[in-house]
């Protein structure tokens, strides 16, 4: 079980990978497209890389409800619980 | 009258050198840019060849990480010699609508496609990556330089396996002649140093196994050749309307005088003996830039290092320049850098260019003992100085499928 904090660092460590936006970017109150112009490419494979990370499913249907990078940390924390 | 169109920008990475500077100077001394490989891949899969000649720059050197992630390695070697050859071009403003790209590759993203392969069979669907499609596909390289550019006026991918390089230019000039862009981006990039490949080109016994001596293996018209080496890399041309470049004042390397295209028609790989293919496509380029056989004092031949492939060059050569032919210096710059595939048309064609604007033919090496029944007058040992005054230059291309292209540049 990772905490919030460590779910926020290891996804923040996905989107520097991926994007290079800098780590301390990637706060909750941000939103992916409009904040951090990750395109639709880019956000699946953030998607996939967390499930691989965090050990959890984000199924299809669900990424388009992931609009900040709060909704991420949360949807993976339910899933992990 | 057709339009003139000029050369005004040259790129390269390639296993001599990572930008054109470098690579001129060691086309001029003479190197070899083979080595043997170092992965465990070799081993793995019991290759028959354990030796290529990689680019000398790795392009991740070069490229920024992320921008890299997107690209599959033949693209980003487009990439890096796309943007040596627009700088070096100097344009600094440009109709992004006329602006062209034609950019080749003979095989295009093989490293992706078989890394997503693997991916898929190790891990399932869901860890194959999204970007995969517009990394392997084949215009992936002509795209990211469109992408890179801003080149609007569309983009090409001329597919022609080892003849695709040289057929980007004969695209590129077309495009400009009749009036569909004023600047075209040419080029071919090629990454296919990947055991699957290895593997194939070895059963078809096309690559050299002199694994003793990897710098000595790629020996074009020496009796000893036992096939080519592979090569990665990429070249780039800027070619530009003559008018377009002289308003802007550029620096002008020399005339696209002609180019031509054509097939065998005779087999899928082997390639016709009398080469009558090839006679056709010297000819036609000759006859495209209004050029006499006298004219031509430097080839920049295809010449791969094969046992079969370097004689029915010279054949279409005696039958396309006469006599002449004994006049002429001829490098086989692939006995240094190896076969770039899609790409060597491109790298072939700026050395070429260089060749005229600094009246020096490059060196062939490991030219021992010539096979006699290719006497041509091959520039060995040490570089050749080419004549003054008007002068041109031709480049041969030939690929699998019974593919010839050939380019003739003109002294300006």
């Amino acid at each position: 079980m990772a905490s919030n904090e460590e779910i926020l660092a290891g996804l923040a460590e996905i989107v520097n990978e991926e994007t290079g936006l800098a780590t301390e970017a990637v706060e909750l109150d941000k939103s992916f497209t409009e904040d951090l112009d990750i395109d639709s490419i880019s956000m699946m494979t953030i998607v996939v890389n967390a499930e691989e990370k965090f050990g959890v499913r984000i199924p299809d249907e669900e990424v388009k409800n992931l609009k900040t990078v709060g909704d991420a940390v949360s949807f993976i924390s339910n899933a992990q619980a | 009258m057709a339009r003139k169109v000029v050369i005004t920008g040259l790129g390269a990475t390639t296993p001599i050198g990572g930008d054109v500077p470098t690579m001129w100077k060691n086309a001029l001394k003479g190197v070899s840019g083979a080595q043997t490989l170092e992965d465990d891949w070799v081993a793995k899969y019991e290759l028959p060849v354990h030796f290529a000649a990689r680019a000398s720059t790795p392009a991740l050197d070069v490229l920024g990480r992320v921008e890299a992630k997107r690209m599959d390695p033949s693209t980003q070697f487009g990439v890096v010699a796309a943007r040596e050859a627009w700088a070096d071009s100097g344009i600094a403003e440009i109709d992004h609508d006329r602006l062209a790209v034609a950019f080749a590759t003979g095989i295009g993203g093989v490293w992706t496609l078989l890394d997503a392969w693997d991916t898929l069979r190790e891990k399932g669907p869901r860890r194959v990556l999204p970007m995969t499609v517009p990394m392997l596909m084949p215009n992936g390289v002509a795209a990211a330089v469109s992408l890179d550019l801003g080149a609007r006026a569309g983009a090409h991918t001329p597919v022609s396996a080892c003849a695709s390089g040289t057929e980007a230019l004969h695209l590129g000039l077309d495009l400009i002649r009749s009036g569909k862009a004023d600047v075209v981006v040419c080029g071919g990039a090629e990454a296919a140093i990947h055991p699957m490949p290895i593997a194939a080109f070895a059963s078809m016994q096309a690559l050299s196994r002199r694994n003793d001596d990897p710098a000595g293996a790629s020996r074009p018209y020496d009796t000893a050749r036992d096939g080519f080496v592979m090569g990665e890399g990429a070249g780039a041309l800027v070619i530009e309307a003559e008018e377009h470049a002289l308003a802007r004042g550029a620096r002008i390397y020399c005339e696209l005088a002609g180019t031509s295209v054509t097939a065998d028609a005779y087999h899928i790989t082997a390639p016709d003996p009398q080469g009558l293919g090839a006679t056709r496509a010297l000819k036609a380029a000759m006859f495209d830039g209004r050029i006499q056989a006298e004219e031509v004092v430097h080839v920049n031949a295809h010449a791969t290092s094969t046992p079969v492939g370097d004689k029915p060059e010279y054949t279409a050569l005696r039958a396309a320049l006469g006599g002449h032919v004994d006049n002429v210096a001829v490098s086989a710059t692939k006995s240094q850098m190896g076969h770039l595939l899609g790409a060597s048309g491109a790298v072939e064609a700026v050395l070429t260019v260089l060749a005229v604007y600094e009246r020096k033919a490059p060196v062939t090496i490991n030219l021992d003992n010539q096979d006699p029944e290719i006497p041509l007058d091959v520039v060995t040992k040490t570089a050749r100085d080419l004549p003054s005054g008007s002068i041109v230059a031709l480049s041969n291309s030939f690929g699998f499928g019974g593919h010839n292209a050939v380019i003739a540049v003109r002294s300006i």
